[in-house]
């Protein structure tokens, strides 16, 4: 079955529905396409207020530019297919999708689109102890989704492993659920998130072991977490025999942070980089947030981990691009959109935390102009020398 | 040990969806219509998902949100079903699924 | 060891990053101390102040500063911040107590009347203390500011008070 769309964008979170806003907006037909029960991706989970500028609606819980968000999307009539996988990208522009009903059945579709935008955000990492598949041991997200979506505890007892944003962040809102935060455990000497998120926690009175790490998770009789045993580490990084502390707790949430998840993309060899600062694998972009590929755009935690404000401001430029070159916008108003959204954008990436970022984009824009310079008309053959 | 949330300052967590009833390897369980099945059976203290083929592990809640299939479970007959992106309706018979699952014919 | 390393602030890396009020400032009433240390892109503070008494300017990364002499003490910024880093201190409540307004997003939220128990910023146990005011309303978005009477020598040190966990 083949269904013709202007734009079809992956993914209906903060990226994902500004992108599909900006080209409805624009007059496109869009169609945008999520796994999930429900739109929003990670920002529905968010329901502490965001930082950033008042363009940023900072204040604002996360859960409420979320509400927002999907208000405009379907105020600008964006069809919305929920419990719908992508499972594939066809040359031509053709998207195949696996698209859920209400019943649960599941038929296999086609979209023959013009234009895609890929905002198919990030993915947890792992760290792997003994023990680690217990159940009981999550992802830090995971837990997140359980109480901030679900209302539901994971767990009574949690351990944190990670003190970047995600951990110190869902640490609170497990707090906030009724859970104990027994120990947040972070293998570096520093933390790694802002401070004001640890000192939050901190006065609610919650165990911070710097330089540690979980060594093992241990079952009880029905299988499931029972305990945790922690230990110090040394400057590489290696437990340090005879430091083992045992903790009773129910729950593991792994907080190491995200990686990109672009993987659609390789479908089409879109050209990738690998970008520490952001997280891993990156699909190269450029200004438009334009890929390798004419007409495929990407945004969001997908091109880069960062925050839900600047997967709102990519989608932005990957809506207006692909609004462009459809014809609907012309060149010159793109170019003042754009240059106004990536003021903001470089806003975002000011100090500590966001320097870094700002530098790292700033060599996948080089990157971008070095290895493709102009984005090619058809899928071009796997570049073999490319490490992926 | 009930793991609902029950009050919290930020969310409003008074339930709009009507309790129904679902089946969990032959035992009722009380669940929210349209709710993830993953989130009410945690709810009711189950923890376990699935059993791996090799050694017969347990498996559980691990990324929730459709990524990492920890939580595949065996949902009216049909076996690789993701419980945390699949929507609990009344009547439903969940069973923990060992292994890989009987292929079903369409 | 500062903040970074241990989650917390030591009041003397507070005083190294922010200007404190006088001891005449805080004689005369309540006053928003903004314990944000960090260069981080955030201002809400400065659109949630009624008085203009806060200013984070450009780039926004900078840090807030609170012109003492124009705070009136309301609350806004506190129940603002995305951090939840300011705090109000009422170091003339009476002669013996002084008060200290935090924002408090935990259940349950404490009633005027309830005895707590105060915590300094590593969340250890500082002195019993009075709620004499919680302000929650729409305009904060459920960030609850609670009010608590301490002993004087303590307005510097505490920042919250202990969470009942529910089991």
């Amino acid at each position: 079955m083949m269904i013709r769309k202007e734009v079809v964008v992956v993914g209906a979170g903060p990226a994902g529905l500004s992108a599909a806003i900006e080209a409805a907006r624009a007059g496109a037909d869009t169609l945008l396409v999520d796994l999930n029960l429900k739109p929003g991706g990670q920002l529905f989970k968010q329901i502490h207020k965001f930082f950033g500028s008042s363009s940023h609606r900072s204040g604002t819980r996360g859960i409420d530019i979320g509400k927002l968000l999907v208000r405009e999307a379907q105020e600008a009539g964006v069809e919305l297919w929920l419990k719908s996988t992508v499972v594939g990208l066809f040359p031509g522009y053709k998207v195949g999708i696996q698209r859920g009903g209400d019943d649960e059945t599941k038929e296999l579709v086609t979209v023959h689109a013009k234009k895609i935008v890929i905002a198919t955000g990030a993915s947890e990492n792992v760290v792997r102890f003994k023990g680690w598949t217990t159940p009981g041991v999550m992802g830090a997200g995971a837990a997140q989704t359980m109480v901030n979506v679900n209302h539901v505890k994971p767990g009574q007892r949690i351990v944190m492993l990670g003190s970047g944003n995600v951990g110190l962040i869902v640490s609170y809102q497990l707090m906030q659920a009724g859970c104990e935060v027994v120990a947040l455990v972070e293998a570096a000497p520093n933390i790694g998130g802002y401070a004001v998120h640890a000192a939050k926690i901190c006065r609610a009175g919650v165990p911070l072991y710097t330089k540690h790490t979980i060594v093992e998770a241990v079952a009880g009789e029905d299988g499931c977490l029972r305990q945790v045993v922690i230990a110090q580490v040394d400057e590489t990084f290696q437990p340090i025999p005879g430091t083992e502390q045992t903790l009773e707790a129910d729950c593991v949430a792994i907080g190491a942070g995200l990686k990109p998840s672009a993987e659609l993309l390789r479908l089409l060899n879109c050209r990738f980089m690998f970008s520490g600062a952001f997280g891993g694998y990156i699909p190269l972009h450029n200004e438009k947030m334009e890929t390798s590929l004419s007409g495929i755009y990407v945004a969001g935690d997908s091109t880069g981990v960062e925050e839900a404000n600047t997967a709102l401001e990519e989608g932005r430029i990957a809506g207006v691009s692909a609004a462009e070159q459809l014809g609907l916008i012309d060149g010159a108003r793109a170019d003042a959109r754009r240059t106004e959204i990536w003021e903001r954008l470089k806003a975002l990436r000011q100090g500590p935390f966001g320097e870094r970022r700002q530098t790292a984009e700033d060599e996948i824009l080089r990157e971008y102009a070095a290895q493709v310079g102009v984005p090619a008309e058809e899928v071009m053959p796997e570049v073999l020398t490319e490490a992926i | 040990m009930c793991l609902r949330m029950e009050h919290h300052v930020v969310l409003d967590t008074a339930h709009q969806a009507p309790t129904v009833e679902i089946t969990v390897d032959g035992r009722p369980v009380s669940a929210y219509e349209g709710e993830p099945i993953l989130a009410a059976l945690l709810a009711n203290g189950i923890r376990v998902n699935r059993y791996t083929v090799k050694r017969h592990e347990p498996r559980g809640l691990f990324c929730g949100i459709g990524q990492c299939t920890d939580c595949a479970m065996i949902v009216d007959g049909i076996p690789n079903v993701r419980t945390c992106i699949t929507s609990v309706r009344a009547g439903m018979v969940v069973e923990t699924q060992d292994g890989l699952g009987k292929k079903v014919a369409p | 060891m500062g903040l970074i390393e241990t989650g917390y602030l030591e009041y003397a890396e507070l005083f190294s990053r922010q200007t404190l009020p006088t001891q005449e400032r805080y004689a005369k009433g309540p006053v928003a101390i903004a314990e944000c240390v960090q260069e981080i892109p955030c201002n809400p503070c400065e659109s949630a102040c009624a008085c203009h008494a806060i200013c984070v300017g450009e780039p926004i990364t900078r840090l807030p500063r609170v012109c003492y002499d124009q705070c009136t003490g309301c609350g806004m910024c506190a129940a603002k911040c995305p951090g939840l880093a300011i705090f109000i201190v009422n170091k003339a409540y009476s002669a013996q107590t002084a008060t200290v307004s935090f924002p408090y997003e935990y259940y349950p939220v404490p009633k005027v009347g309830d005895v707590v128990r105060g915590v300094n910023r590593k969340g250890a146990y500082q002195c019993e203390a009075k709620v004499v005011k919680v302000l929650s309303p729409a305009s904060f978005d459920h960030t609850p500011l609670v009010t608590i009477e301490i002993p004087k020598h303590l307005a510097d040190e505490v920042r919250s008070i202990e969470r009942k966990c529910l089991a």
